[in-house]
């Protein structure tokens, strides 16, 4: 088990350098900072000045080891747009992606898997072909066409939600929660929505094809023979074998979840990462966007690998497996 | 009960007497203050924003004129001395009272290596307090636009800025954070209240400063955040959340007229094609061996080819001011005449190409930034169709302003769309750095095409220390007269900047995109 962590973590190093590299060749074609930082009106010469000092004068490779180095020390170096330290402005901005991310999570579950439920076993009911077809939207509208129109509906037309930000916040050490404020659960609300519904559609779509295909096992078969009720075999049984794929494909999602953020973010003002990353690109912001490269893959590398640990949790065929495999090393 | 609860509120209202006239002015524009330090990052809103917590020397009144700010009067000593008296009993918003030892300070901060701000001290020598209230600034021979320098350099406390640590602007070098990019203290209209980076800045009013008695605008509080997406900053106009959008997307106009208010001006930028005239061959063109652009014939040609009131029109949706000359009606030296455009004539054109013998054949690469601009791509594809009617095939390479300045930064283009704002409202800043020949300093420093023209040197070299305003003026016009019979460049237009907000909001529109807040009256 041990060696098994390990080796993913030694593979997860392997991928974050490969990140970082592939990200810094990329940046020799996102243009120049130094224009946008000095304004057009600059000398020539403030221009050179300004780029020997930030290094952008070196080769690629001496810039990608520099970085290296640095990022070893947990040093990201300083955003070029506003001069603050990069791990900092990260780390503002961790929390609101983070909550919006887990929230769009738990709502694809609550409302997803009950939907997923129903629709499997009202296989041929109005409200599940309803449901469906909505899922097909969900699937398929893109999540910025989805936000601007909750936005034109709930806060120009209705003015029940606000259409952009996060609300009054209030730190708790360095982590700032919207979630202790009435306001702050306000603003979540589309945001939340918005990101979630394409992931709502897929876990009801997924519940339902497994659950319909678990249904169609042995063992419910006998289970039925033997006089259980409906919920016994429903919940119970059929359910419970059904949540193995669910919980794989939700962490592997999550990843997603938080690296796609961005649109979202972007349509709700919403304060996090993808904000960050968004704004850093167009102003050809090379620390930040070298350092959230770096953290996204991070985050990747570290959810499959816990995807990969939860298998070992839920399947006890696979524990088995390990046992031996890990017996002949 | 009641009695009670109308006495606290009445004692209420009595402690805070400015409780009942709060006036939160809430804007947003596409992206964030980029830092509160006044001497760091050249730009449009970073200015305007540190303007309202730093006082500068001397401001623009409501018509552009020069007036009082800190400094209440001022002299020439000789032609390259100036000296100010400054204004008695300000104070920072420490408490601390502003003296002429900070004017010091704060113009030699704006000068160090590391300030974005040195266009803005440019023929700035030395700066010399005389006593608490005297300072004489010496300039490297005669500054006509001195003054025209100053309204954007904000006023520091010296002893503020050595107590944090922060006597010169934010210096990459350094790999700490300056602490003047998230905190401020001046002596302006506005105290900063609490930033929030990228997600919002709040000033509140300071109810002690000197220009308070004449304060026309209500405004007691402004909360700026930052609103990236175009629909979603018009959404939150629409739903009342907040009440000015700086940057209101084009295609939101017509509704945002009809359900809130949008009031309409011209921004001090000029549009124009830049030409390389000068080298023995276009980099990128078809013809080898000569330069069809150094022929004032095809100059004047392809100028004819564009419809500038049909790019008026259909790209920018009415909002252009078409112009003929390389300066906006705004900016000193400036006449209609100058800004008559040469008529367009598809014929005239055709002839002129055909005499200079490039009849269908001459291709040439058009470079053009996609995200500066208003609609500049959009611009630049409209130019394009038109040259292709007069049989001259021109190549569209539009790319982000990141990747565009660099390149035309080097010269690497044969014919470039480009802009050109006037922050200080005079036409020496355009000559210098557009139409003189490529030299010491500014001389030619944005002359990408290498125009060149000796007389018009002299001139501008003139112009640049000529004091006696009305010569000066007439060499302006003279200068830009002889630019516009060269065809040294093709002017299209200036670029109107509408700004959108609710309909119980006054604010005076500027042609340097700055909302000055303490106009700006909500009723």
């Amino acid at each position: 088990m041990f060696v098994f962590i390990l080796r993913r973590l030694i593979q997860a190093v392997g991928v974050m350098l490969a990140v970082a590299l592939l990200a810094f060749i990329l940046f020799q074609y996102v243009g120049d900072p130094v224009t946008i930082m000095l304004g057009q009106d600059a000398t020539p010469a403030e221009r050179d000045l300004l780029r020997t000092q930030l290094g952008l004068n070196e080769p690629v490779f001496v810039q990608f080891y520099h970085f290296i180095v640095n990022a070893v020390q947990g040093d990201f170096g300083l955003s070029l747009r506003q001069g603050q330290k990069v791990s900092v402005l990260i780390r503002e901005k961790l929390p609101a992606t983070l909550e919006l991310s887990v929230a769009a999570a738990l709502i694809a579950l609550v409302v997803g898997l009950p939907l997923g439920v129903y629709t499997a076993l009202r296989r041929n009911g109005r409200l599940s072909q309803a449901l469906l077809a909505f899922s097909l939207l969900g699937v398929s509208l893109p999540t910025f066409l989805i936000g601007i129109l909750l936005i034109l509906v709930f806060s120009v037309y209705l003015g029940w939600l606000p259409s952009y930000g996060r609300g009054d916040t209030i730190r708790i050490g360095w982590w700032s929660t919207g979630l202790l404020t009435a306001s702050g659960w306000q603003h979540l609300v589309l945001p939340a929505v918005t990101l979630s519904l394409f992931q709502v559609a897929l876990v009801l779509r997924l519940v339902r094809s497994e659950m319909l295909e678990v249904l169609r096992t042995d063992y419910i078969k006998f289970a039925r023979a033997r006089g259980l009720t409906r919920r016994a075999i429903h919940f119970g049984h059929a359910l419970k074998n059904t949540l193995v794929p669910v919980i794989t494909i939700m962490g592997l999602q999550l990843g997603g979840i938080i690296a796609f953020a961005i649109v979202t973010e972007t349509v709700f003002q919403w304060p996090g990462m993808g904000l960050l990353f968004i704004q850093a690109v167009q102003f050809a912001d090379i620390p930040v966007m070298a350092a959230y490269l770096c953290l996204i893959s991070f985050i990747f590398v570290l959810i499959n690998l816990s995807v990969d640990l939860l298998y070992f949790a839920v399947d006890p065929r696979l524990r088995v497996g390990l046992g031996k495999s890990g017996g002949s090393h | 009960m009641r009695r009670t609860l109308i006495a606290v509120a009445v004692s209420a209202s009595m402690l805070f007497p400015t409780l009942g006239l709060a006036k939160t002015f809430k804007w947003a524009s596409q992206g964030d203050i980029l830092t509160l330090d006044p001497h760091s990052q050249n730009e449009g809103l970073n200015i305007a924003a540190n303007l309202w917590v730093y006082d500068p020397l001397v401001r623009y009144n409501e018509k552009f004129e020069v007036s009082p700010a800190l400094a209440t009067s001022w002299e020439q000593i000789n032609p390259s001395l100036w000296r100010f008296k400054l204004r008695e009993g300000v104070k920072f918003h420490d408490g601390t009272p502003f003296t002429a030892e900070d004017v010091v300070f704060s113009i030699k901060r704006a000068m160090a290596p590391s300030s974005q701000f040195k266009s803005y001290t440019a023929g700035i020598k030395d700066v010399k307090a005389l006593d608490p209230l005297t300072v004489e600034i010496a300039t490297d021979g005669p500054n006509p636009v001195l003054l025209r320098q100053l309204p954007v350099l904000g006023m520091m406390s010296k002893a503020w800025s050595e107590k944090n640590g922060t006597t010169a602007p934010q210096d990459f070098n350094k790999k700490e954070e300056s602490y003047s990019a998230r905190n401020a203290m001046g002596t302006g209209p506005y105290k900063l209240k609490s930033r929030e980076v990228d997600i919002k800045t709040v000033y509140e009013e300071n109810t002690d400063w000197w220009g308070k008695p004449t304060k026309t605008g209500n405004v007691t509080e402004i909360i700026y955040t930052p609103i990236k997406q175009n629909a979603t900053r018009t959404a939150a106009l629409l739903s009342g959340e907040i009440d000015f959008v700086l940057d209101p997307a084009a295609q939101d106009l017509d509704r945002l007229r009809q359900q809130v208010k949008v009031i309409d001006g011209n921004e001090y930028r000029t549009i124009y094609l830049g030409l390389d005239v000068n080298s023995p061959e276009l980099k990128y063109s078809n013809i080898k061996g000569k330069n069809p652009l150094a022929d004032v014939r095809v100059r004047e040609a392809l100028y004819r080819a564009i419809d500038i009131e049909a790019i008026k029109k259909s790209v920018m949706r009415g909002l252009s001011l078409p112009t003929g000359t390389m300066i906006a009606p705004q900016v000193n030296g400036y006449t209609k005449e100058l800004g008559q455009r040469v008529p367009y004539d598809v014929e005239k054109a055709k002839a002129l190409l055909k005499e200079a013998g490039y009849d269908n054949n001459f291709e040439v690469t058009l470079d053009c930034p996609n995200n500066r601009y208003i609609n500049d791509e959009a611009i630049c594809q409209a130019i394009v169709s038109m040259w292709a009617k007069v049989g001259v095939k021109a190549k569209l390479n539009a790319m982000p302003r990141a990747t565009f300045f660099p390149k035309v930064g080097n010269n690497d283009t044969s014919i470039y769309l480009f802009g050109w704002g006037v922050p200080t409202y005079d036409a020496y800043y355009s000559l210098e750095a557009l139409i003189h020949s490529k030299g010491e300093g500014a001389n030619g420093s944005f002359n990408y095409g290498n125009y060149s023209n000796p007389q018009v040197d002299k001139l501008i070299d003139t112009i640049k220390t000529e004091t006696d305003d009305a010569k000066r003026t007439a060499m302006i016009h003279e200068a830009l007269a002889l630019f516009a019979k060269d065809f040294g460049a093709i002017p299209l237009h200036d670029q109107v900047i509408p700004w959108a907000m609710k309909k119980n909001v006054t604010v005076l529109h500027r042609a340097d995109n700055r909302p000055v807040v303490e106009w700006i009256k909500i009723d």
